[in-house]
This record gives structure tokens, sequence and C-alpha cells, in this order.
């Protein structure tokens, strides 16, 4: 019988992909990583767009990959540089018509003097509403790297699971418990409307709350999505975002030349169109060429539709096809990236500020962020966007020419399908050109700086990316799709139907953000199948 | 001092009587105060236009405990139906009607795989629902494991849902804390039926079907159905004051006095306890411990008042979502209406305009900002059609829930809730045709109207939003779960407290247990 070239073959070469492969190569299997597309990186990719300018063309800051994964696989020995960036700001348009803003600072004084400019009583809240923050932090953050467990199991090692979780649970305390359980099913504007009072600081911190996901800001259980702006950190320093320096792409290549050195394959161009299974095995896989690889393990990168769409139906059991099918994902996002010819001012921000180095919002209220979730509720992309936007080559040189400015911006809501039909290019166009007018509203000279700008919707985040209708997470992170609903129940713990198949991309515990995560766990899952221990 | 009461029960609401009703079977000499001339609260009946009679507010029964009406004998102390297990009826303004009634789905444009599809989802619902009865009949399973107690419930809860099966139960953990939205998208394809049943878990609600816990909301209206023991939807004649009246009589045949205009203005505190209340003619009432039907708003931030608690408990209080954003259509006819669709024997059945889940989320949209809906979602009911005692010969009355409204208590608000009541009959003339001209008198309560008539804070029929952060152990908050306060001697019954709104009388019948046994 014909040996198998390679131990194990990953699917995808996106930051996940990428995780599972260094664990798995450096655990000593013979690795082969397939990408469908010309580079690696999936939605993690620096490409140059434009001129000199080198676009984060999807995920664009660094904050949740997990320290201990960065650590063990020596990213920062293959080039990795994560550069903090100072807080951010909000633009305040007065009622008179003049600007200010509101700044956010890494300084806990600069930010509460900043925010005592405003409300008092609002510097005062801001500080319990962090320290409650953190406290779920801490309570959640150990989970990002277990397998979670099946409840419905007997098995020793899920219940042990269980009794670890109900411990922690309880380890926090009668009143702690019930806040937690109100933090995870509260709307991000209630939650905030319990401390704070000022507009701006609201919309600022909420703006958290919504990235990615199609909820409102009035929607229950938006509250714990602000985890995810506390719940990174950069070297130790918790909640620290930044930039990869030399742009996202920089993340992919530090795990790439990480598991090359440690003698991993990496083919691109190599999309795969289907797993041929039989009997329950998985055998082999056919690439979009025709070609057939055998190998009896894969994992997957792809999203869980993705992933098992690549599978004959027939051998797969009903329930486990029709949970595939209702997993949710419409994406809701849309991505530009914008080269200007230097550095555009903002209405109420200061020249020069350190504050233009962070993220920059434009949203007045709660009621306006509400508004654009209506419009994708129905069918259209938002008339006043959500928008997040960033300078990072101001402190990023690599990214613009000299005296250039690449700009990131972030928008919520689009919709994955339109209400009158699918996207067309002067759909696309007239949207580019929404994004534009919402910008310059607070820009003055934003308009007459674009030298180019490329534009990314849902469809083209699918298409692009391969993410099913460009979910930025590989599938909404609503409760019924955590933990061990994620990506379905039953299959929460990397596994397949399929012996041989594994998955450890965003679909899978504990979801999207550019934190590896997924893809350590799944490494872990399946050497622990294999009867070996993860070496680093 | 010797009172001559061991229990003040401040509101006659429905929960409150019940409360009265089994404090005074215990033995105990119990005292109920109401403001208005009549008890009932929110559930009574009212005078439309001094010639007929309409359900206040909540005008089908639903969910009350056959074991609650049994053990207080209401069917013997006047409750009387017009009519049991109505079934619901979906109108469109295109003309399509479909009927649910039990496990069945009918009408036009509904495709087998859709009457498949229903049965297998009230099979499914209804196993979820009986899985966690114990949780919507009961007090709150706490989140404690300090006594051996909460231990027991905790464990008890756990093996039902695990008795389940694991398909079941995997099925349970994954919908759980889901939005309906999503849930019957998975099920169903007519866009009419899963509004329908959509309608279930945003009715008194702000809420649309796409908010996470709508799923939660909905197995509460399921498992309201199954401990009715078959009662189902039902149209108590005489209107809801048939029911509150029998329960009134029940607590006074064990021996409960009931005052009615009688307003509490004070819960008056002695000895850091509650020792009785003064009414807002001065006169002072002592007793051992004083039961608060209102909600939790009203009790204790105008009725302690916060000089007597401590700063984060009030706060939690003002924070409690009470946005009520169901209103009240009444319409005086002079002739039975047409409704398309609907045969006459029908119309006292629940008749629903919603045509699709969307358009409910768009009527939810405006009130989130202050303002109207264009177009209103409906629970309508045309009483008269079974219960003739409501209304002279020849007339009829219609009894409907609108949603979603603003709070408006503006200086406009009496324009636009006459604009808006104009509009809203004449968007119903497109389901009964020559509606408008049937009409003697209209009549709308928007949740201003509700909160001034009947007391409740922000004019919410479930006192506080039956939202998934204020469920269970967190209803209305934490500390205040089991119907006790931070206050010895002052406890809560509304719907404010565990399970929640809707005329049940559980939370009243949960309050005496907990009173009688000096709170736990």
């Amino acid at each position: 019988m014909h040996k198998d070239q390679f131990d194990a073959v990953i699917v995808g070469a996106g930051h996940n992909g990428l995780v599972a492969a260094c664990y798995l190569q450096r655990a000593g299997l013979k690795v082969l990583v397939l990408e469908r597309n010309p580079y690696i990186g999936g939605a993690t990719t620096s490409l140059p767009m434009y001129k000199d300018f080198t676009y984060s063309n999807c995920s664009y800051v660094y904050s949740l990959f997990r320290q201990e994964i960065a650590r063990e696989l020596e990213l920062y020995k293959y080039g990795l540089q994560v550069i903090p960036y100072e807080g951010g700001a909000q633009i305040i348009r007065n009622d008179d018509g003049s600007y200010d803003s509101l700044g956010v600072f890494w300084h806990d004084d600069a930010s509460r003097r900043e925010i005592e400019r405003f409300s008092k009583r609002d510097a005062n809240a801001m500080e319990r509403l962090s320290r409650d923050i953190m406290k779920q932090c801490r309570f959640i953050k150990p989970l990002l790297m277990r397998t979670p467990p099946d409840p419905t199991s007997f098995k020793p090692r899920d219940l042990m699971e269980l009794i670890y979780l109900g411990k922690r649970f309880y380890g926090l305390g009668k009143e702690q418990m019930h806040e937690t359980v109100r933090f995870y099913t509260m709307s991000v504007a209630d939650y905030l409307n319990e401390y704070l009072e000022n507009d701006a600081l609201k919309c600022y911190m909420a703006g958290g709350a919504i990235i990615g996901t199609a909820l409102g800001v009035y929607s229950p259980g938006t509250a714990y999505v602000l985890l995810h702006h506390a719940m990174g950190d950069i070297d130790g320093t918790v909640g620290a975002w930044g930039f990869a320096r030399g742009g996202m792409g920089s993340v992919a290549k530090a795990l790439n030349d990480s598991f090359i050195e440690s003698g991993g394959t990496v083919r691109v161009d190599a999309g795969v169109e289907e797993f041929l299974v039989e009997r329950g095995k998985l055998k082999a896989l056919r690439l979009e060429n025709g070609e057939i690889i055998n190998t009896s393990l894969v994992v997957s990168s792809m999203d869980v539709r993705r992933t098992f769409n690549a599978i004959d139906a027939n051998e797969l059991p009903a329930w486990v096809v029709e949970r595939v099918r209702n997993f949710r994902f419409r994406g809701s996002s849309g991505k530009v990236n914008i080269a200007l010819d230097g550095i555009p001012s903002f209405y109420g921000i200061p020249e020069g500020s350190p504050i233009l180095t962070g993220d920059i919002h434009v949203s007045q209220n709660m009621a306006e962020l509400e508004k654009a979730y209506d419009d994708w509720k129905a069918g259209r992309w938002s008339e006043k966007a959500y928008v997040d936007m960033l300078l990072p080559s101001l402190i990023d040189p690599t990214m613009a020419p000299p005296g250039k400015t690449w700009m990131s911006v972030f928008i919520q809501y689009c919709p994955y399908k339109l209400a009158d039909g699918e996207w067309t290019e002067e759909k696309r166009q007239a949207y580019g050109q929404n994004i534009v007018n919402r910008i310059a509203e607070f820009s003055p000279d934003f308009k007459e700086k674009i030298l180019h700008m490329e534009l990314r919707t849902p469809k083209d985040l699918e298409d692009q990316v391969g993410l099913s209708e460009g979910n930025i997470f590989q599938g909404e992170l609503t409760m019924d799709q955590l933990i061990f609903n994620r990506p379905i129940p039953g299959y929460a713990q990397y596994r397949s139907p399929i012996s041989g198949l594994y998955m450890c991309g965003s679909s899978t515990h504990p979801g999207g953000g550019v934190m590896g995560a997924p893809g350590a766990n799944a490494a872990r899952e399946i050497l622990l199948d294999l009867g070996k221990r993860r070496r680093s | 001092m010797s009172n001559q009461y061991k229990d003040i029960v401040v509101g006659g609401g429905h929960n409150g009587l019940v409360c009265a009703a089994y404090l005074a079977r215990a033995g105990r000499a119990v005292l109920v105060l109401e403001a208005a001339n009549d008890v009932g609260g929110a559930a009574k009946t009212r005078s439309l236009a001094g010639k007929a009679r309409v359900s206040a507010a909540a005008h089908f029964l639903y969910g009350m405990p056959a074991d609650l009406v049994k053990e207080l004998q209401l069917e013997s102390h006047g409750l009387v139906y017009a009519q049991k297990s109505l079934s619901t009826i979906s109108l469109h303004r295109h003309g399509s009607v479909i009927e649910i009634a039990g496990d069945s789905v009918t009408g036009e444009g509904i495709s087998t795989a859709d009457k498949q599809a229903y049965v297998r989802f009230s099979d499914d619902m209804r196993r979820f629902a009986r899985a966690l009865r114990p949780v919507f009949n009961d007090l709150p399973p706490e989140l404690s494991i300090e006594t051996w107690s909460q231990r027991l419930t905790l464990l008890k809860l756990g093996m039902k849902i695990r008795g389940l099966g694991r398909y079941h139960m995997r099925e349970l953990l994954r919908i759980i804390a889901m939005n309906l939205y999503d849930l019957l998208d998975e099920y169903f394809e007519s866009s009419q039926l899963k509004a329908a049943i959509a309608m279930d878990a945003v009715l008194g609600g702000e809420w649309g079907p796409r908010s996470m816990g709508t799923v939660m909301t909905y197995l509460y209206r399921v498992a309201g159905h199954e401990r009715s023991n078959g009662a189902g939807i039902a149209l108590p004649e005489g209107g809801m004051g048939t029911v509150t009246g029998a329960i009134a009589n029940a607590a006074r045949s064990a021996g409960a006095e009931i005052r009615t205009g009688a307003t509490v203005a004070r819960i008056l505190v002695e000895d850091d306890r509650a020792s009785g209340v003064q009414l807002e003619n001065g006169e002072v009432i002592h007793a051992e411990n004083v039961i608060s039907n209102a909600d939790p708003k009203r009790t204790f931030l105008e009725l302690l008042g916060t000089e007597n608690l401590d700063t984060g408990f009030v706060r939690q209080v003002r924070n409690l979502r009470s946005k009520g954003r169901a209103a009240k259509l009444h319409l005086l006819l002079n002739g039975i209406p047409q409704f398309r669709g609907v045969a006459e024997d029908k119309l006292g059945s629940r008749l629903l305009i919603a045509p699709s889940m969307d358009e409910i989320e768009l009527a939810f949209n405006p009130c989130k900002y202050g303002e109207y809906p264009q177009r209103p979602v409906w629970e309508i009911s045309v009483p008269s059609a079974l219960d003739r005692t409501l209304c002279g010969s020849g007339e009829h009355v219609v009894s409907a829930i609108l949603q979603f409204l603003p709070f408006d208590d503006s200086e406009n608000a009496d324009a636009r809730r006459a604009a808006f009541a104009k509009q809203a009959v004449k968007q119903l003339e497109a389901f009964a045709p020559g509606i408008s001209e049937q009409v003697v008198a209209v009549e709308l309560l928007t949740p201003a109207d509700i909160e001034k008539e009947f007391g409740m804070s922000g004019g919410h029929w479930h006192h506080v939003e039956l939202a998934l952060e204020n469920f269970l152990f967190n209803r209305p908050t934490a500390q205040l779960s089991r119907h006790v306060s931070p206050l010895p001697g002052l406890y809560l019954c509304g719907a404010g407290c565990h399970p929640g709104g809707n005329v049940m009388g559980i939370a009243g019948r949960n309050a005496a247990g907990q009173v009688i046994r000096g709170g736990s």
C-alpha cells in the first residue's frame, strides 16, 4: 500500500492553521500546509496593493494572540514585533456645530483627566467599570486555552472539566456569580448605562462590543463582547492593543518561518476541493487541480461550513449536516484600506495629538449606533456606520512611503446579502462613497488626500479569503455558538464525525479574533489522540 | 404592641390577591390594601365608554396553574370561562389566514413540511418546558450550593435536563440563550407562521424576535400552557375582572380583609424592620409583615424610600428595565366586525396581525428612539363574540394589544395618542372591512396611561423586563429573587419577581410560602 508522504495535512494557511501546523510539526509529525490563495495568512495578511503602501487587508490590530503561543513558537525570534498604540478618540459634534474629542489614553491619569472634562461622575465610574470588566476577564481567560467539555458525556475527562468550570464559577463568590450571569446576557447599552452618563464615552466603549457581530448595542448578549477589548495583552500589558510591525501578515510570516524552520512544508495555490472519505475514515484530499494527496490525518482551518461541504454528505450523520447548515455566519462588517497623501486632520482632534495613533470613532450616541444595526436588519448597509479608523503608518513607518499615510477603516454594519439583491460593482461603488462621505463629515481634508482605496464587503471577504458569508469570526459569537456549542454540539472538541478529520479554525472554541487558541487547542487534541505529547 | 393584622398586602392585583388568599388559608390575619375602587390591578374588567366592559390589559388567561385554580377553588368562587383552548389565527394584509390549534397548523400557503415541522417543534418545546417545569413553577433555583437543599434543587434540575436524552439535552443547551428568530428559521418556511409563533415570545416585552432570550420567553409561555392543564388560551367570561374577582372571593372566604380605595403612601420602618403602612389619608396600619404587590421600583424608590436602603441596592433597582411597550386599544362597535377569513364563532380567538418576523422587528425599531411605529403588530380578540355579558345586544367590543409603543408622557401625548388610535383603526380596516364605520367609541391606553392608571413603573406589564438578565435567580435582582428584601418584614409578590408576568399567580403563591416560612 502506498505510504502517505505526510503525517498530517493542514488545510488553509490562516493563523490558526499555521499555529496547529507548528505544534504538530514540533511534536515530530511531518506536516504539509495547503493554501488556496497565492499567499499565506488567510485574513491575517499584509499585501502591497498600491505603490509602496502595505495594507493589513483584513484583520488589522494585534492584542488577542495568546502570549504563550507566541513564546512557545518563538514568533519574536522569527520577526514578530508588536507596536502598542495610544488609546483612541471619540469625535464629538456639539449642538452648536463645534467639535471636540474625548481621548482615551494608556496613561490612567491622562484618561481620567480627559474624562473629567466631560463628567466627574464618569471618571469615577470608569474605574469601577474597568475593574468589573477585568474581574470577568480573569474568569474567562484561562478557558480560552482549554477544550470545552461535552456536558452530555460521562467520560471522566468531560466530567472533570465540568467540575473545573463549576469550581471556577463558584469561586467567583455569590455576588459575582449573579453579576456574571447578567454580564453575559445584557445588552452593552444597558450595561454601560449602569455606570456611565456621557454619550461619547459610552459610544467609545460600546463600539468594541458590536465589532463583527450581527447585533446592535441594544441587543441582549452584547455586553460580554466588551471582554474582547480587555482580554488581550501585549507583553503582559493587559488590555493593550497594537500593530504587528509590517502589518498583520507579519504574524502569519513569523508562524510560517517558525514552521518551515522546524521542517514543515507549505504549498500555496493549492486549494482543496474534497476530503475523500471511506467508511467513516479520511483517506485522501483532492485538490482543485485534480491532484490527490493521500493522508489519514487532516486538520481543516476552514470554517465549519466549508469543511463539511468538502465531504460527501452521505458520509455524515444527517443531524450533523443539519446542524452545520444551521450554523450562522451572516457577515456584518466591511473593511476599507485607504492610501492617503499625508496625515488627515480631524475636527476636534488637535494636530499631532497622540490619540491620532489610536482608534478614532465618530458615532455620536447609542441611538445612532443602534440605527446602524436597524439598517443591517433591513438588509441595507448602515447609513451612518460605526467606523473604527486607525492610522497605523504613524507609528509603523514600514506601511507607507515617507509623508504618506495608510488608513485602516473597519465598518459595522454591512450585510452579506442586500435586500435589493446581490452585490454589484455599482453598489460597491456607492457603498465606498457612503464610507468616504461618512469619514469626510469629520475630516475636512480627507477626500482630497485619497490616493487609493480598497473596499471589502462581506461578499468580497467570502470570495477572497474564503470566510463563509464574510463572517470575520468564522461564525457568529452568540451564546448558541460558543463553548460546547461551537461549532456544533457534540463536535466541539476539534474532532469531527470522520475519523482523521479535525477542525482548528475560528469556527471552533474559543472563536475568532487573531488569537491562535483554536489552532493550539486542536493540535493538543490531535496529539492526545496520537498518544504524543506536545513539545515546544 | 399587638397588631390587628399579621400581614399587609400592598396592592390588590392578581398576585397580591393570590398571596393574601394563601396567607389567609394558613390562618393568618391578612389585610389587602388596593388604591383603586375595585380589585384586580391591571387584571381587571374596565368600563368602555360607559356602556360596555372590556379587560383592561391582558385579555386571555394563559398559564395559571391548574393546581392553583383548584386549591383556591376559583371556579366555585366565580371563575367562569367563556371558552377555553382558543386557537391562534394570524391575518395578513394580503388576505392569507393561518390557524394554529393544538399541534396543527392550517391555512393558505402552509406547506406539508411546515405542518410536520410544527408538530416536531411543539413536541421539542414541550419537552424542554417540562424539563424546566420546576424552574418556572417554584421559587427560582439558587446559584449557591451552600446548603443541602440548594444542592438538591440544582441536582434535580440537572437530572431533569439529563433525562431529556443526549440529543435533546444538547439541543436545549444550544437554544436556551438563543433568539427565536434564528430558531424558527431552522424549523419553518412560512414567514407568517414564524411571526405567529414569535408573537408569543415578544408579547409585553421590549424586544423583537431577533433578541437573544426570546427562546426562553417562548419556553416560559409553553410552560404556562403545560401547567394550565388543558385550559390553554382561555377567555374568562366577564373579562379578566372575573378572574381577580374570584381570587378576591377566595381570599375573603379564607378570612382575608380587602380594602379598596385605600392608597398606601409609605411603608413604615421601625427598628430596622417593616412595621406597617401609612395610607394617603394619614391612617397608619401596623403589621408584622408588609408584602408589596407593586413593582420593585415603586416599592423601594417610592413607598419605602431610598433613605432606608444601601446605595448599591438603590442603583440596582433604579437600573431595572421597565419600559412598557404594549398599548391597549379598545373599540366599541355597533355590529359584529367582519374579519376577512375569520368565521364569526372564531372572532373571540387570538387574532394576530404580524406578517413576518422582520415586520415585528420593524414595528419594534421606532420605540427604541421614543417614536411610534408605522405598522404596529397586534394581538386582537373580539371577546363579545363569545361572551355576551360585555356589551349591549347588537354591540361588540374589540380588545387589542398593540406593540411597540414608546413611553410618551410629553405635552403632545394626547394628540399623538389620538392620531395613533386613528391610524390604528384605519389599518384594521384592511383586515376587517367596514370596521371604522362600526366604531362607536375608541380608547387607547399607551404605556404612559397604563403606568398612571395601574401604577406599574414604565407601564410594563411584567413590571420588570422578562429578559435573561432578569430571569430566575436574577429576578428582579439577585438579592430580591426569593421575595425577601433587604428590609426584614418586607416582601415582594408581584410580576417583578420570578417567574414573571402574565396572569398566573405563581409569584403570589411563592411569596406567601416565603412569608409563612419567614423568608429563606
